[in-house]
């Protein structure tokens, strides 16, 4: 499928010049394009902030809710119809810092979602603050002296979480992020894919360059079923792992567990609502 | 053996007194059941606090020749579980109570001929059965032989009651409710009482339902698929009524991580489809509050059930209050349309929630349902449901190509599509949007989306359901209440029997009826009634009728108001 079934065509683009949200945006449609999920059957969620944006920069249904907040509506897409393919996509601050708790309990809670986070290690849409993943020392307007608050680690938390996918990718690296975000969404389960991607505007330490000397991709050598190889990978600090740290491909979905469509795939939302008789009889019980 | 049981008004309160965890609420089960079965109205009500083990809760049961639905003070028998219970309920002992229970939990003061005492050796008839356990079965054994409930029907009940237990221990509760029967039927003057013609064949064949079912009934008839909450007293009785239904309805009832997660779950569900509710109290709502403010910006149905129960912050987490309408009338930043019920009885908590559901849905808006602790943890009898109108209409749209989310229609409604139905794509925007739910800053369409929304109120006013009078329509004095009340107030006005006076019932609170102006302006005299201390309601009809009501009856101390205090505190205003 050509990604253009995509493009929302000439458009207005909130992003600064030399974003690397445009790479992801560009990875996400290749990843789609090339699995060839229609656009009518996919939902693109989001929160608030720069990245966040991206759901208008995408000709397919969209949920642009509250800042924080992509993950539960996500959730209950999928569970209401699970014909779709589901992205919840949004920002370091959206995902790690607002959302926390909803990424904590989307993990235990696994719905066959897939999470990109657009990783810049800075908030861009209020201007530069720390986000939860900015690094020690980083120097901003409101922590002038520097953060002094341990970075939230988002691989090392998910697989502690037992999740059921965890990767990393790197928006430089157009081709490698594209493949990981196919096996993503292709995953089932919720599948975690955290990106790199430099802040042109507001994180003048994290840049294309300093990635590029901080980042390497795992090898072979790593087995991502093995969980506590994965947790060692992650919590790597020097030299940044790319790539699936993690699958764990048994465990069952948040649909699957609400028991709805095991022998009935209709969705929810298309269900025949007859239920008078049932209702009559529950009433009745109530004697 | 003492006849002192000769009920002669039609209308017994039984009152059962013990700590938390010594197993009130079973008997309370059993014994409406068992006394609705053999065919004598009931109401049961109770109070307690918030803790799991020990203290002393209250629960109150009337058995009544009529239907009742109201809390009374008076206490005809009093059956105390633990020796602080008649501490507990002392302001409610009068000398006509007739307190049941172990000489060794009475204090002495109530073991004089100044009260009406009689020794009932509940430990030991349980010791003898195998247990303490057994005190409270017992106990239900003591009530139903003072009624006169036929045995038989006792031992099927207890059976299927029991079901689950093995035999042995059903039997052992059999014995215990028969020991207690022989007992109780010992204390009945059969000769003075009227008691046989109170049963009605009718009522035994009634439902038995409290607040939190009537609610969750009305949610399945109003074809609710998808319920996202947090537990939270007194709200989680929704829940887990839901819960328990999901096997035979299609339905997702999912415990969120925190109330955010909740109401955004419920609006994704909502736009993916599905009719979706959320219930909550003050503080789990005070955190859904932003989520209410997406709904009213993009538009997507929702049910939000709102229990109340005394703020501010974590409050009197067991108790009841009508303090938090303001909270769901100005819930949410912005400025959009919303609607606003608080059923009175049972059978308006299940037909508004139904509606609330089709509201929302045709209107595209949050709706609210205001209960309270009172209200959710009642019981009344009512004539079986009707179910047969529960037809749920569909306004969801298939799309089409170039379907746009937010099309501008005359009515401010645009047909509404979920995604993967047709060949439209769905978007909904948090930011202010285009028609197509792109975010936008052009002020000339942010003007135009403002208006498309709040447009909605002139096609709601249609739907509004009016409030009910009760009692005469040439009055002079008006009581007006809203919410739970509706039990209370109606039967203090049956009981004070005046005919200047009538009771106006508001079961919608926002927006107000426009003959609510013209109820307000033929009375010589409104009084209105709240469980609350600064009177929302009054101020919310001063806002919109320009009413003033200046006398109010008041009562925040997170206890429901009883039949008798409404009377007297009329009485105090009115003379």
């Amino acid at each position: 499928m050509d990604t253009h079934i995509y493009d929302m065509g000439d458009m207005d683009i909130a992003w600064c010049p030399g974003c690397g949200n445009y790479s992801i945006l560009k990875m996400v449609k290749l990843a789609l394009a090339e699995l060839d999920i229609k656009p009518h059957e996919l939902v693109l969620v989001s929160g608030i902030g720069q990245a966040a944006k991206i759901p208008h920069y995408f000709r397919t249904n969209f949920f642009n809710g509250l800042h924080g907040r992509a993950i539960p509506p996500a959730t209950a897409i999928k569970a209401v119809n699970p014909g779709l393919t589901v992205i919840a996509e949004s920002g370091d601050g959206d995902m790690y810092g607002e959302g926390g708790n909803h990424f904590i309990h989307a993990i235990r809670r696994n719905p066959d979602i897939t999470n990109i986070v657009h990783n810049n290690m800075v908030y861009g849409l209020t201007k530069g603050q720390a986000s939860p993943t900015s690094q020690l020392g980083f120097r901003t307007p409101v922590q002038v002296r520097g953060v002094f608050l341990e970075p939230l680690n988002p691989i090392s938390l998910a697989i502690a979480l037992d999740a059921s996918f965890v990767a990393r990718a790197y928006s430089g690296d157009i081709e490698q992020s594209k493949e990981m975000i196919k096996e993503a969404i292709s995953h089932k389960g919720f599948a975690l894919v955290d990106v790199f991607h430099p802040c042109v505007s507001f994180n003048k330490v994290n840049t294309h360059s300093w990635f590029k000397e901080h980042i390497y991709y795992l090898d072979d050598s790593h087995d991502p079923l093995n969980r506590l190889s994965a947790f060692q990978k992650a919590t790597e600090k020097d030299r940044l792992p790319l790539g699936i740290f993690y699958r764990n491909p048994g465990k069952p979905t948040f649909e699957e567990n609400v028991r709805l469509y095991k022998q009935d795939k209709t969705p929810l939302s298309l269900r025949k609502t007859e239920r008078k008789e049932k209702l009559m009889n529950l009433i009745k019980s109530k004697k | 053996m003492n006849k002192q049981f000769a009920p002669d008004d039609h209308d017994v309160s039984v009152v059962l007194c013990g700590q938390a965890g010594q197993g009130i609420q079973t008997v309370e089960r059993i014994l409406i059941r068992l006394l609705k079965l053999a065919g004598f109205n009931v109401f049961a009500t109770k109070e307690y606090m918030s803790r799991v083990r020990g203290g002393s809760n209250s629960t109150e049961i009337r058995v009544s020749s009529q239907s009742v639905s109201a809390f009374v003070d008076r206490m005809d028998i009093l059956i105390p579980f633990h020796k602080g219970a008649l501490d507990h309920v002392r302001k409610r002992i009068s000398p006509q109570t007739l307190i049941l229970g172990d000489e060794e939990i009475i204090p002495d003061d109530f073991q004089t001929s100044a009260n009406r005492f009689i020794p009932v050796p509940f430990a030991k008839i349980a010791s003898e059965l195998g247990g303490k356990i057994f005190v409270n079965i017992a106990a239900a054994g003591v009530v139903t032989g003072m009624f006169q409930v036929d045995q038989s029907l006792i031992g099927n009940f207890i059976k299927e009651f029991f079901a689950e237990k093995s035999e042995e221990v059903v039997q052992k509760n059999i014995k215990a409710i028969q020991r207690g029967w022989e007992i109780g039927g010992e204390f009945l003057d059969s000769q003075k009482s009227g008691l046989e013609s109170w049963k009605k064949k009718d009522i035994s064949e009634q439902i038995l339902l409290n607040g939190a079912e009537a609610v969750g009934l009305g949610a399945l008839a109003g074809g609710c698929s998808f319920l996202s909450s947090y537990p939270m007293s007194p709200s989680t009785g929704v829940m887990v009524f839901l819960s328990q239904q999901m096997e035979d309805f299609d339905l997702i009832v999912e415990q969120a991580e925190d109330e955010i997660s909740a109401i955004n779950m419920a609006l994704g569900a909502s736009y993916s489809g599905a009719r979706a509710m959320v219930t909550t109290s003050g503080g789990g709502f005070a955190l859904m509050t932003e989520g209410v403010s997406l709904a009213g910006m993009t538009e997507t149905p929702v049910v939000i059930h709102i229990a109340q129960r005394p703020g501010p912050a974590t409050g009197l987490p067991t108790r009841t209050e009508q303090a938090d309408l303001e909270l769901a009338l100005y819930s949410g930043h912005g400025e959009f349309p919303r609607i606003i019920f608080a059923p009175g009885r049972l059978e308006d908590a299940f037909f508004l929630t139904q509606k609330a559901f089709h509201l929302a849905d045709k209107y595209q808006i949050p709706v609210f349902i205001l209960t309270d602790q009172y209200f959710m943890d009642s019981y009344s009898n009512l004539p079986e449901l009707d179910a047969s109108a529960a037809k749920v209409e569909k306004f969801i749209v298939k799309t089409k190509k170039g379907y746009r989310r937010y099309e501008l229609t005359e009515e401010g409604i645009s047909p509404r599509g979920i995604p993967g139905f047709g060949q439209g794509f769905v978007g909904v925007d948090s930011d202010e949007h285009d028609l197509e739910a792109h975010i936008t800053e052009n002020l000339d369409l942010r003007k135009k989306m403002v208006e498309k929304r709040l447009k909605k109120l002139e096609s709601i006013k249609k739907d509004i359901v009016p409030p009910e009078l009760v009692g005469s329509h040439d009055y002079r004095i008006l009581l007006i209440g809203w919410g739970s009340t509706y039990g209370v107030i109606s039967e203090a006005l049956e009981k004070l029997g005046r005919e200047d006076t009538a009771f106006l019932h508001f079961k919608q609170v926002y927006p107000l009826h426009e003959k609510t102006r013209n109820y307000l302006e033929k009375a010589e005299r409104a009084i209105i009634i709240e469980n609350n201390a600064t009177s929302q309601f009054a101020r919310l009809i001063k806002l919109y009728t320009g009413a003033d009501i200046e006398a109010r009856i008041l009562k925040y101390n997170g206890l429901a108001f009883s039949v008798e205090e409404v009377m007297a505190r009329f009485k105090e205003i009115i003379g």
